[in-house]
């Protein structure tokens, strides 16, 4: 099948960028080293293209009970102009995907991951069906908006220079707001991200989004802006905590056990939310614990590695990455319960071959912590 | 044009003779899928101790990059007589001159013969071409 194309993929390959197939979807790698384009992130501002994330605009009277049906944070307490993280989970509490729900005036936006798109839509066709929600409408925006992150403590300064009609100060983190970038108006501006760093998050017509992208490289560039490629991206999120699916969360991972129990509301409020009963049972019983691990070995943990505690295999790990913002190799790892506490030495399985780390709390990196 | 005094394997390992023993590699297009030209994101090589048996198609080692573990495997069956003893603490080798100082392993091979599965330069290159 012929992979997808976001409409800056000429300006990639233009880059140089060495191009890789993600979740369908022909996107940038690197455009440079991996580890230096992490640095450019945490000390200056990087640019990325997020073209492949899915986008999906919820209208009509019933929007939030809705949604509050299938995500497992509460809508309808979302402050209108906010962005809250939440999931959709299967009955037996299995995520389906991860979610920023956007909630404005008259619409909510939901962005997915682009591998789950389809998946997610319809889900949301599915449930709205069976349900007493017909009057909503689900409008799949992924292939009409462009979408383009500025990522670093840079990042208000590069984008204060081609905006107008908005005071991206006032934005504030998880926070969203419409303007004027380059002459567009009606971008959506959100206050997030996925690298740990301040940074925007804009949403645009497609066929405006090179041309963004080009103003942002050009006036980013006395910034030390660069464009960023998705395995820096991985690296980034991973060094601030972040989960991706398929790695921290996806089918037997659940989110109470992933950490992520501030996007899920157990309240009793909730209870008619699918998932609802299976992750109040996760949450009264956990058995396992997402951590941090840090090892300063040669070798870089990686995805489905064992780990061991003396001859016993007590968990495994999900993302692992070189950090250059930590100085050592770093993953998340699913530990049962009594080896999770920080400082607990443990061993990783190398394909054979043991190496030490320890136990440490996500994340490895804040920028608030310092 | 890559060297055409060795065989290819459709693994990316080259195979040279040198003697009565072979040298075994790795081309530069397998470094460059690991580090995309950047020495830097080669992070460890294991290579085995001299004195082990290994069988062609078997594998002997592992390279590792900051993205992904590749195996290093066999192109024919021996005896490893010694390994690159540079190569662990500078693996930059492999990305500045992968036919030559660049080599891993020398082997003592079982029979003379490199033939089977290997592919000479020309081939090596034919194949990369239609495949990748």
């Amino acid at each position: 099948m012929a992979l997808k194309a976001t409409t800056l993929h000429a300006a990639h390959v233009a880059a140089g960028a060495r191009m890789i197939d993600f979740g369908g979807w022909s996107m940038p790698v690197q455009y440079r080293p991996i580890l230096e384009e992490v640095a450019t992130v945490r000390q200056r501002v990087g640019l990325f293209d997020l073209g492949h994330m899915g986008r999906i605009e919820l209208r009509g009277p019933d929007r939030e009970a809705f949604l509050d049906r299938l995500a497992t944070n509460h809508v309808a307490k979302i402050p209108i102009g906010a962005i809250r993280y939440g999931l959709l989970c299967r009955e037996n509490g299995d995520p389906i995907d991860d979610i920023l729900v956007y909630r404005a005036q008259d619409h909510l936006f939901v962005v997915v991951n682009a591998s789950n798109t389809a998946v997610d839509v319809e889900w949301l066709h599915q449930h709205r069906a069976q349900g007493p929600f017909r009057g909503v409408e689900i409008i799949d925006r992924t292939d009409e908006l462009g979408m383009i992150a500025l990522q670093g403590p840079r990042s208000q300064a590069v984008l204060e220079k081609l905006t107008e009609g908005v005071d991206l100060g006032a934005i504030k983190y998880y926070r969203f707001s419409f303007g004027r970038v380059c002459g567009i108006d009606g971008v959506r501006i959100s206050r997030t991200g996925y690298t740990g760093e301040d940074g925007f998050e804009l949403y645009l017509p497609n066929p405006q989004a090179p041309r963004v992208w080009d103003a942002l490289v050009e006036s980013g560039a006395p910034e030390g802006l660069t464009p960023i490629g998705l395995g820096a991206r991985d690296t980034l999120r991973l060094e601030a905590g972040m989960p991706l699916y398929g790695h921290e969360i996806g089918p037997g991972l659940n989110p109470i056990e992933a950490g992520l129990s501030f996007g899920v509301n157990l309240t009793p409020e909730k209870k008619n939310t699918l998932g609802y009963a299976a992750l109040s049972a996760f949450a009264a019983k956990p058995t396992r614990r997402l951590v941090g691990l840090a090892s300063d070995g040669p070798r870089v943990p990686r995805q489905g590695y064992t780990v061991h505690a003396a001859d016993r295999e007590i968990g495994f790990v999900c993302s692992g990455s070189v950090s250059p913002t930590v100085g050592k190799h770093i993953a998340s790892a699913y530990v049962a319960i009594g080896f999770d506490r920080p400082g607990t030495e443990l061993e990783f399985d190398l394909r054979g071959k043991r190496q030490s780390c320890v136990v440490q709390e996500l994340p490895f990196y804040s920028r608030t912590r310092g | 044009m890559r060297p055409d005094d060795r065989k290819y394997t459709r693994s990316h390992e080259w195979i040279k003779a040198d003697g009565d023993t072979v040298l075994i590699g790795i081309t530069d297009f397998a470094v460059n899928e690991l580090c995309s030209g950047n020495e830097g994101d080669l992070v460890y090589c294991d290579l085995p101790e001299a004195g082990r048996l290994v069988e062609a198609g078997e594998t002997f080692g592992e390279i590792e990059s900051v993205k992904a573990v590749a195996d290093l495997n066999a192109p024919v069956s021996g005896t490893v007589v010694e390994a690159n003893p540079a190569i662990e603490d500078h693996l930059e080798i492999l990305s500045r001159d992968p036919w030559n100082e660049g080599w891993m392993i020398r082997l003592a091979p079982k029979t003379k013969s490199l033939d089977g599965e290997l592919m000479s330069a020309a081939q090596y290159e034919a194949w990369l071409a239609e495949s990748h």
